[in-house]
């Protein structure tokens, strides 16, 4: 939540600063801005675990102006011809690194983790693959407490407090995208500073399961994810398809007929877990990735040489 | 035919055949015997038991204190050994079903004699395999949740309501034929006997004194409880298996898992029954009691059950595999020729084939090849559950490379811990309870006949018609 301890936007926000891209973007936080309001009286309306969201924007100018009490329903597309990987810049996948440093999430957590998937006829295609967000989540069907939940926003969020640790839910999962604390995770002592919140999940709880959560504190702050934040190739989108807009942080899209004319799929789609993650089929070809070329850099956590205690492990 | 009305008009018939009461005399003291007094060895093993799970509690204070990490599950195989082995211990608890409700309901007289010790199984396996999903948990101290958060929709909320159940049922299922023995130890053990004991008796006894009311009463309620019983068995393992089969991974989301696990639990269950039931009478001395004819007949239906998980293990593999979609594929290659050949092909070969040939020749239908043919299956079902578990989640189900999984030590001592619990509960039942249905046995069974070539004898007459409601002993 945003009156906590608020979770640093990441150092790759500054980084991939276009100065006439940032105009733009400007534009769209506004147009967001608008909408924030509606989203919180919405939430108020009918709260999540019993306590309503809170607005860090929703004081912004233009609440007033609140058109409906429409609800977001937060939507990303991954454009796959825009994804080298970062084999470019010979960096590990920034959203990735963006994503640990921004969530504290535990090593090895990826939360948004840059798969490399084979293509029919040769070569290698790149996958960021964050928490599909599923409308039809087969992880919330089966949690036996309620502990993952769907929001109204279309979220699928984890409270960490009241999960059990039963693990049933990453067995649903088809996509791979839950991770367990198998032990207290090492984190950074500034961790323990943070009010644990269901939306931004710090600090991080033992024997808890935890994933992407299409950071919907950031959203209702009017900032964009810290994954499409450090998007060298703005590769990312994020977006409502209420409103029906998403952007990239550069460029800001009609997003239904950027679905349409881009072709897009989501993962899995014969499973009917109608996924709010699009791709649009490619390899990185609009980034010159040449696709034989294989192969990332690991993504790296800092946390272990920064905590005093706690374990780390590999998935 | 045999209404519980029609039990209650022969409430006052003798027993048609004939009790010779020197038998009976040998019976009864030989089945009480264990009641009365304990031996050396008896001790010994108790307390090489409560190591077993003094070592497994230590092993346990480690994962709590350090988390799962202790264990060798990992994100991408998230589930191991404590699941395997919950639905392995769930799975042999069918065996006092089976036996004893399916066997009562059509009136097997050849397994009056080891009713009980089915029975025990049931519910020392229940309450012992219930304890995995709890040592598996991430956060055990927030149980509770369960209740106050519980959501029907969860496969889990099942289980624990199903085992819940079956537990309840079961532990009545085992007290209710139980009332006469106590009655009967509480009558013949005597003055010598400590007083805890002949308090326990009293009270457990309920006032029996074995009058037509009494015996309508307890004839009413185990009728109830052996036909109710079964479906809730039967819906036991099939929620088990739909832990697995409501997800959609790829081995998992499978149709026939509901029929394939009550299947196996009873196969394994069958074996189990025939293991204790070897192991008392050697202890106890039961050899009169417990011959050939009860081994024979438990081996035909372990025979049987060979071909049964034949039959649904080849549904399951030709099914998809003629098919062989990517993620079947890759679970073929790991089965059949990678690196969980060994124990796949111990499964087929060692749990089913073996088995089915040493009961199919007369020359190895003995009981010590029934006993070896029992433990391969015990053994293989456990490797089976271990696979499914295994197995089924290392499929990946994203360009990664697929995972591994080993046991770690807490894990083994876990399970070790487990198996010693399994046999001290056993081991104190046997002390306190009866472990033969002394009052059936006598009423309903009577001396061994001419030994019996099969198993499966129909055994007519009026001797075993009805539950023989008010004959008094």
């Amino acid at each position: 939540m945003a009156n906590a301890v608020e979770p640093p936007e990441t150092v790759s926000a500054a980084r991939k600063a276009h100065p006439e891209s940032s105009l733009r973007r400007r534009t769209f936080l506004k147009w967001l801005a608008a909408g924030v309001a509606s989203a919180a009286a919405a939430a108020a309306a009918q709260p999540v675990l019993g306590q309503a969201p809170q607005p860090a924007g929703g004081s912004a100018p233009g609440a007033g102006a609140v058109r409906s009490k429409r609800l977001r329903r937060w939507a990303m597309a991954i454009d796959l011809r825009r994804c080298d990987g970062c084999q470019s810049i010979d960096k590990p996948p920034q959203c990735t690194q963006a994503c640990i440093e921004g969530h504290y999430a535990p090593q090895p957590m990826q939360w948004i983790e840059v798969y490399e998937g084979a293509l029919p006829g040769g070569g290698t295609q790149f996958i960021p693959t964050p928490c599909q967000q599923c409308q039809n989540p087969p992880c919330v069907n089966v949690c036996p407490v309620g502990a993952t939940f769907s929001t109204p926003e279309g979220l699928v969020l984890i409270d960490q407090e009241r999960c059990i640790g039963c693990r049933i839910c990453m067995e649903a999962c088809p996509y791979d995208r839950r991770f367990f604390n198998w032990g207290q995770p090492a984190l950074p002592p500034d961790v323990m500073f943070m009010k644990y919140d269901p939306e931004h999940q710090s600090p991080a709880i033992k024997g808890t399961v935890m994933k992407c959560n299409f950071c919907p504190q950031l959203a209702r702050a009017g900032r964009l994810p810290y994954c499409i934040q450090a998007c060298p190739n703005n590769a990312l989108y994020y977006g409502d398809l209420e409103e029906d807009l998403a952007t990239n942080g550069r460029d800001v899209v009609k997003l239904s007929r950027f679905l349409t004319e881009t072709s897009t799929y989501r993962l899995k789609e014969h499973l009917g877990t109608e996924p709010r993650v699009f791709y649009i089929p490619g390899h990185g070809e609009l980034v010159d990735r040449d696709p034989h070329r294989k192969g990332r850099k690991p993504t790296a956590w800092p946390w272990p040489k920064r905590a005093q205690r706690g374990a780390s492990w590999t998935r | 035919m045999d209404t519980v009305a029609s039990w209650g008009e022969h409430a006052a018939t003798q027993p048609t055949h004939h009790v010779p009461p020197a038998w009976r005399e040998r019976l009864e003291a030989r089945v009480l015997h264990p009641l009365r007094s304990t031996g050396f060895r008896y001790y010994v093993w108790v307390a090489f038991l409560l190591a077993l799970i003094g070592w497994a509690l230590y092993a346990y204070s480690q994962q709590l204190e350090r988390g799962l990490i202790v264990t060798g599950m990992r994100d991408r195989i998230s589930w191991g050994l404590y699941i395997a082995s919950f639905v392995f211990f769930i799975g042999i608890s069918h065996a006092g079903t089976l036996l004893s409700a399916i066997l009562r309901a059509v009136k097997a007289r050849w397994q009056m004699s080891i009713t009980r010790m089915a029975e025990f199984i049931t519910v020392v396996a229940l309450m012992v395999g219930a304890l995995f999903p709890f040592l598996d948990m991430g956060r055990p101290e927030r149980i509770l949740n369960l209740l106050t958060y519980g959501r029907w929709q969860s496969p889990l909320l099942w289980d624990i309501m199903a085992i819940g159940t079956y537990l309840t049922g079961s532990t009545l299922y085992l007290y209710l034929p139980l009332i006469p023995d106590f009655a009967l130890c509480r009558d013949r053990l005597g003055p010598s006997a400590p007083a805890w004991k002949r308090w326990f008796f009293t009270a457990a006894a309920l006032g029996w004194q074995g009058t037509p009311a009494q015996r309508l009463a307890l004839d009413r309620a185990m009728t109830v409880m052996m036909i109710v019983i079964i479906p809730v068995a039967v819906s036991v393992h099939t929620v088990v298996s739909w832990i697995f089969a409501m997800t959609l991974r790829d081995p998992l989301n499978s149709t026939v898992f509901g029929a394939y696990f009550v299947a196996g639990a009873i196969f394994s269950g069958i074996a189990s029954i025939i293991i204790l039931m070897a192991v008392l009478r050697r202890l106890l001395h039961l050899e009169e009691y417990i011959t050939a004819t009860q081994f024979v007949s438990l081996g035909y239906l372990l025979g049987a059950f060979t071909l049964i998980m034949g039959y649904f293990n080849l549904s399951e593999y030709a099914v998809t595999g003629y098919k062989m979609a990517e993620g079947t594929r890759f679970h073929f290659e790991q089965l059949m020729v990678g690196p969980f050949a060994g124990l796949f092909w111990f499964y087929i070969l060692g749990g089913m084939v073996l088995p089915g040939l040493i009961i199919l020749y007369p020359r190895t239908r003995t009981i010590a090849g029934i006993v070896t043919a029992s433990v391969l299956v015990l053994v293989a079902m456990w490797i089976e559950r271990y696979l499914i578990v295994v197995t089924g989640f290392r499929v990946p189900l994203m360009p990664y490379d697929p995972a591994w999984y080993m046991p770690t030590w807490v894990e083994w001592s876990i399970l070790a811990g487990a198996f010693a619990l399994f046999a001290l509960i056993i081991t104190v039942f046997a002390k306190l309870f009866p472990v033969v249905s002394l009052w059936e046995v006598i009423e309903h069974r009577g001396p061994e006949p001419a030994p019996l070539r099969s198993g499966t004898q129909p055994a007519p007459g009026p001797d075993v018609r009805g539950r023989a409601v008010g004959r008094t002993p």
